[in-house]
């Protein structure tokens, strides 16, 4: 059921009664498929997506690419999985290119970002070289873009 | 002056449309929602919208020649074949129009002569009723029902033809109830229709939004092609409502005849328009899938609201549309309507609107948000159980 998927990465606050009624299946088999995506963890959670811009304790984030040598038996896995701990950091991705590791790390501010590039992730062993890129202005994040809500545009007409 | 007195008798004697009627103070009031537009929600999809930008760039800003750009045509065709097994030839059977209402016009004009008998299926969209009466032709309702999901019947059909008859309208997939005319439907129309004089206009405008089987033309059924005009155009389908265009397409002495007056009152249909439409039937397929499977959420979703309140809501099957019935309420359409909307802001469109028959029910479109069409079933649902309890 990959339409309730869809639904929900949409709108993660619908209910397994409504999306029931979308899909013209039951609500029982609506939960139960839920429940399983939750379990085997092809839904990994449910969060809101926030403009921090828009508040007063704005949040830093910044993207950095990291060069790896790869561990003979584990290739990039065990850099990534440790990596993947530390709490600043919210994404890691395995990258094809001119890089190897993906990281978003978020910190209040830019020197505590700068910091825990400088101490946490350039001194680990594999890691050959990071390339620090602070992010100034969203303008879409995860399928929403960002700004003032738009009124509908559509005027009166006689149809 | 007294303008009055100056103004065309037929013009003044056109009633304005009821649809407009409440909308002009939702706009103003906080906090309305709108189940009222009948029009896309979604914004054209980039790649159309792109190859109008394009086509402004290059500098093609002048006309066209008056039937449309011979490539448009061309697409047109190919894109019928395609989805809908019709084959026609874009030199001469095919015009470009400012929406499927300018088709419609055309066609109305082109074969009404004073007296004529035009058979128009309600409740259905408001503008065949004035063009035919400012053509001079004699409009004859017949009126479907919810027992028989608002499709035309051959009983019907056959009970309205006089000789008089010159055109029936077949306006399926409908506006406002959402009925559609299956494949069965249709020959049984056909079967009246073989061996007549009467002609076709079928507005077949919605023909991309049905839900669980595919749009028939009835240009489709054997003997109807040479009878039959097609309206058909991009607003619905492709989310272009403000690009103003559409087509016709028919047997080639009435597109001649439909051409000359096209050329006459618009010369010819807006040029960008034109290039990001032909992107739209090049690379477009995916965005009507798209869309359709949106509007089948979201339909589902308010034909099980209006149910669960009690009113009884006819299933459509095709446009994004529902109907629901609200005599149960003891109100007629009117009231409901104004009512919803003074207490709890909601805008819908009284089924009355859309011609006598559609007394006793009320037009939503569901082309919004599913957000918004949650809120609204809250508060109709809310406005429903007041009426009942202060009964």
């Amino acid at each position: 059921m990959k339409s309730i998927l869809s639904l929900l990465e949409k709108d993660a606050t619908l209910t397994a009664k409504q999306i029931a009624v979308m899909l013209g299946i039951s609500e029982a088999e609506a939960a139960a498929s839920i429940k399983q995506y939750e379990e085997n963890k092809t839904i990994l959670g449910y969060k809101a997506i926030v403009d921090w811009d828009k508040c007063e304790n704005e949040l830093v984030s910044a993207m950095i690419e990291l060069k790896v040598t790869p561990k003979l038996n584990e290739g990039f896995d065990k850099v990534a999985k440790e990596i993947e701990q530390y709490e600043e950091v919210s994404s890691v991705f395995l990258m094809s290119g001119g890089f190897d590791i993906w990281v978003l790390v978020e910190g209040k501010t830019l020197k505590e970002v700068a910091l825990f590039v400088g101490e946490k992730l350039a001194p680990m062993e594999e890691v050959l070289s990071t390339a620090t890129h602070f992010v100034l202005k969203k303008y879409k994040v995860d399928g929403i873009i960002a700004g003032e809500n738009i009124k509908d545009p559509r005027e009166v007409i006689s149809l | 002056m007294n303008y009055n007195t100056l103004l065309s008798e037929k013009a003044k004697s056109i009633e304005p449309s009821g649809i407009r009627k409440f909308f002009d103070i939702v706009s103003e009031m906080k906090d309305a929602i709108s189940l009222g537009v009948g029009e896309p929600d979604f914004v054209t999809p980039w790649h159309i919208r792109n190859n109008g930008i394009k086509a402004l760039e290059r500098g093609y800003t002048h006309y066209t020649s008056n039937a449309g750009l011979i490539e448009l045509r061309r697409e047109i065709v190919n894109y019928l074949e395609r989805r809908l097994n019709l084959s026609y030839i874009p030199e001469d059977e095919v015009i470009v129009t400012v929406g499927g209402s300018e088709a419609i016009d055309l066609c109305v004009r082109s074969l009404i002569n004073p007296g004529d008998e035009v058979l128009i299926p309600e409740p259905s969209f408001v503008c065949y009723k004035p063009c035919t009466l400012l053509a001079g032709g004699v409009p004859v309702p017949i009126v479907t029902t919810v027992e028989n999901k608002f499709k035309l019947t051959a009983q019907q059909l056959k009970a309205a033809i006089t000789p008089k008859t010159k055109l029936l309208v077949l306006p399926y997939p409908n506006n406002p109830t959402g009925g559609i005319m299956t494949r069965d439907d249709l020959e049984e129309i056909a079967k009246v229709l073989r061996g007549t004089n009467i002609m076709i206009l079928s507005d077949e405008i919605y023909s991309e939004l049905t839900y669980g089987r595919e749009h028939i033309s009835i240009a489709n059924i054997d003997g109807m092609k040479e009878r039959t005009i097609v309206v058909n155009g991009f607003s619905k389908s492709y989310a272009m409502t403000g690009w103003r265009l559409g087509f016709a397409v028919g047997p080639r002495e009435i597109m001649k005849t439909m051409l000359k007056i096209h050329q006459y009152a618009i010369m010819s249909s807006p040029t960008t328009s034109q290039y990001a439409a032909i992107e739209a039937l090049k690379n477009g397929d995916t965005d009507i899938e798209n869309m359709r499977g949106e509007y089948n959420i979201r339909r589902r979703l308010i034909v099980d609201g209006f149910n669960q309140m009690g009113l009884n809501c006819f299933e459509p099957e095709g446009a994004f549309y529902v109907f629901p019935q609200i005599t149960s309420t003891g109100l007629s359409s009117e009231e409901f309507s104004e009512k919803l909307l003074y207490s709890e802001k909601v805008a819908v469109v009284p089924g009355c609107a859309f011609g006598k028959s559609g007394e006793g029910f009320i037009r939503c479109s569901y082309a919004y948000s599913i957000k918004s069409i949650n809120q609204a079933l809250e508060r109709i649902e809310r406005f429903v159980n007041n009426i009942a309890s202060e009964k």
